[in-house]
């Protein structure tokens, strides 16, 4: 396939590999911040060909993992109750809140389907005019467009059973929460691609210039990952803290404004929570006032759930890269895919899922049982 | 249930008490329901090794018998339908015991309101299925449940079978230095049913592989008997029927990425939706498990077959990983193939 | 709002080109669930490949541009 199969190409990444290995004089810690990344990294054992030089490790990428435990609470009890259509993103399904999951209210009765795309539940909406019909609205910024067309959509056509309950979240913002601490060991960011096809890549030079770290915007596919990896090697050993754009395929500098301008409409930006890892300030979206109509919380009372964090857990250090899922005491052992105990096992997307099902082969002996 | 975790991490609900999809969806779930609820009931040392089919002694003859329930939803896709599926998928489970099928029955559960129609459809489809194998239904039942109790109509077909003097086919003969070989391309099937559900909207020319393999399996048997263990990867997929063979004979399984075949829509379907082929079901393809040196006649058997004619070998069983599978990437890196624990979901990111 | 069909591999679907008003038929788009976000600009995407040509690595040219993209009205 076109724009895919090229990048994937074996031999070109052999090269890739061989002039990063040739160009790292010393130890460099790396971190991705999109699952999407994470995933390619891992299936393909890229970190396997860098050698012992370049330590990747895995941020908080994945929006499924971090979205915070009230709001799956909000998500079930909406869903539990009688003839409301609940829609969401098929990772969204297994995901644990306190006391129960999406699949659960699902085998219990609910009325829980999964859509790929956001104008699924708009159809739905329409073709169901009884009933209410409300859509998860998950992600970081690269599903806000689509997000809030839905909402915009159905405010200009008057869908009134239509609502969504939103849970975005930044990934600058996250960034720097990461930067901020003390334990912090990543030395170059490979900023995630898609989020910066919509929102461009200012937003980093700011954290690139105060913090003295590279960043270099990379895709998804192997050989974007091994140039972007290649491009921050090379600004490390220069001494430079950059932001560089690898993807430049799909990404400019001021990203995709009618994209914004849509976002901007329907959404503000707030502090959010992000599970595992706590408040992080103005860092998710809600829908803005003039689209309360259409805002599952407020439609459905559920605004005074509340699910306080438990204060100590690794899942925070491996969203910010702090340990890696081997690390973790019960990783294969008690938390499994089938099992999961946090979020990042639960998300096909999650570190420690994307560990288990393609690198626990490599994992020291003894971690799992 | 005991509470497991000192280690406050958010959230251990403990394994459910209710059934949920992926019960059904032919990975781990699935293989912990038959282990948790049913094996210690049914008391069988037949059923214990859960193969896809029950081979039996019975005066003399070796006989095969199996049971599988369709659920399909829509029941009339590109390729086939429910009926069609319900002879195909019993007498290939037959056949991955090197059973010629003899005879099938067929037990219906109707929801009321279903269009007779509707049914009489199937019925042709499947009478048009069985008489082309040949294999004769001689047995059935229908009960009617109330509207809302079900998809409409499921169907299980039971099939008996004759297994050929000679032929033994068990994942317990699988050792290492056996070479896997794959009929055809994997993920037809289920892409092309999940391209006419109505959820994800999209469209293609892909049509269900849905076959019966017996033909195949014979043509296969004709040339070496030294042929291990046979399985169709449907429900999981091939990470699965990998899965559950490996798992079976303590062996570990490595394959190449490179070395499997998948159509282009399928490609487009699974990176459109964050799906990895692995894991979609096909109901037309085999997986076999060969003696080294009986390899390559096995595998020019099988591309002259109509259904093998895309036949490769895509892998070895090694001792090295034992119930593990792997897989080698083109980069040269390995990863494994997991048994999923319920249904592949798509991804968002 | 405007809709297209785009073609991933085997594969059509429907996606909104609100976002990418310029894009035409033939064009590659980056879909996210049923949205397009970018167009991939041809040129750029060589980029990779002019990279590695530094590093006297390739010889070959990728394949020509194939697919459709078929504009349904708005």
């Amino acid at each position: 396939m076109k724009y895919l199969d090229e990048y994937r190409d074996p031999a070109l990444a052999r090269r890739l590999v061989a002039e990063i290995r040739r160009s790292a004089t010393q130890p460099w810690v790396l971190m991705e911040i999109c699952g999407g990344q994470t995933h390619t990294l891992v299936k393909y054992g890229i970190e396997e060909l860098l050698g012992s030089r370049i330590e990747l490790v895995h941020g908080p990428g994945c929006p499924v993992c971090v979205t915070p435990l009230e709001i799956l609470d909000k998500a079930i009890a909406i869903a539990s109750i009688p003839r409301v259509i609940f829609v969401s993103y098929g990772d969204m399904l297994r995901v644990p809140g306190s006391h129960s999951d999406l699949f659960r209210v699902k085998a219990a009765g609910g009325d829980v389907r999964i859509a790929y795309s956001p104008m699924d539940a708009l159809r739905l909406a329409r073709e169901n005019p009884q009933r209410p019909v409300v859509f998860f609205a998950v992600g970081f910024e690269t599903t806000a467009p689509a997000n809030s067309t839905a909402v915009w959509q159905a405010k200009r056509e008057g869908l009134l059973n239509f609502s969504m309950l939103v849970s975005h979240v930044l990934v600058p913002p996250a960034i720097r929460l990461l930067l901020e601490q003390s334990a912090n060991r990543v030395q170059g960011f490979i900023a995630p691609g898609h989020v910066c096809t919509v929102m461009g890549y200012e937003e980093y030079e700011e954290l690139a210039a105060r913090y003295k770290v590279p960043f270099v915007v990379g895709g998804f596919e192997p050989l974007d990952l091994l140039e972007a990896i290649l491009l921050l090697v090379r600004q490390l050993e220069e001494g430079r803290a950059q932001v560089e754009n690898q993807y430049v395929r799909s990404v400019s500098r001021g990203g995709n404004e009618a994209a914004r301008r849509r976002m901007v409409e329907v959404f503000e930006v707030v502090d959010r929570n992000w599970r595992g890892i706590g408040p992080i300030a103005q860092s998710g979206y809600r829908l803005r006032p003039d689209y309360a109509a259409f805002d599952a919380e407020k439609v459905f009372g559920v605004e005074t759930i509340s699910a306080p964090e438990p204060p100590e857990c690794i899942s925070a250090l491996v969203l910010q890269g702090l340990k890696k899922p081997v690390d973790c005491p019960v990783f294969g052992s008690r938390c499994t895919p089938a099992t999961p105990m946090g979020a990042p096992m639960v998300s096909s997307e999650g570190a420690c899922a994307i560990y288990y099902q393609y690198r626990r082969h490599t994992a020291p002996a003894g971690a799992i049982t | 249930m005991s509470d497991p975790i000192q280690f406050t991490c958010p959230l251990p609900l403990a394994v459910g008490d209710r059934i949920v999809l992926g019960h059904g969806s032919g990975g781990r779930l699935s293989v912990e329901l038959l282990r948790d609820v049913f094996l210690p009931f049914f008391h069988s040392p037949i059923l214990n090794r859960l193969d896809d089919q029950a081979v039996f002694e019975f005066r003399g003859a070796r006989l095969a018998f199996t049971t599988d329930s369709f659920v399909v939803k829509p029941l009339f896709f590109r390729g086939g339908d429910i009926g069609s599926l319900a002879v195909h998928g019993t007498v290939n489970d037959l056949a991955m015991g090197g059973a010629t099928p003899l005879y099938l029955s067929a037990g219906f559960i109707l929801e009321e309101g279903l269009e007779i129609e509707t049914l009489r459809r199937v019925a042709e489809s499947m009478g048009r299925a069985a008489d082309d194998i040949p294999v004769e239904i001689v047995t059935g039942d229908t009960k009617v449940v109330e509207k809302g109790s079900g998809d409409g109509l499921f169907i299980n077909t039971t099939g008996i079978g004759l297994v050929p003097e000679g032929v033994r086919l068990s994942p317990t003969l699988v050792r290492p230095g056996d070479l896997v070989l794959l009929s055809g391309p994997i993920g037809d099937h289920g892409i092309a049913i999940l391209a006419e559900r109505e959820g994800l909207q999209f469209s293609t020319d892909l049509v269900s592989d849905c076959a019966p393999l017996h033909g195949l399996v014979a043509a296969m048997l004709a040339v070496s008997l030294d042929i291990r263990a046979m399985r169709d990867p449907t429900r999981g997929g091939l990470s699965s029927a990998l899965n559950e063979i490996a798992s079976r004979a303590q062996v570990g399984i490595t394959i190449e990425e490179s070395a499997i075949p998948v159509r282009e829509e399928v490609r487009g379907a699974c990176e459109m939706l964050g799906l990895d082929p692995l894991y979609v079901a096909n109901e037309g393809k085999l997986v076999a498990f060969v003696a080294p040196h009986a390899a390559e006649s096995v595998l020019a058997a099988m591309r002259r077959h109509p259904l093998g004619h895309d036949a490769v070998l895509i892998g070895t069983v090694t001792d090295t990983h034992p119930e593990l599978v792997l897989l080698r990437t083109p980069f040269g890196t390995t990863r494994i193939v997991d048994m999923l624990p319920g249904d592949q979901l798509p991804r968002i990111c | 709002m405007r809709f297209a069909t785009v073609r991933f591999g085997g594969v059509t679907r429907q996606a909104c080109l609100d976002f990418v008003p310029e894009a035409q038929c033939g064009d590659y788009v980056i879909v996210h669930v049923g949205f397009a976000i970018s167009r991939v600009d041809a040129e750029e995407a060589q980029r990779t490949y002019r990279l590695l040509e530094e590093m006297e690595a390739l010889e070959e040219e990728p394949g020509a541009l194939e697919a459709e993209l078929g504009k349904d009205g708005a």
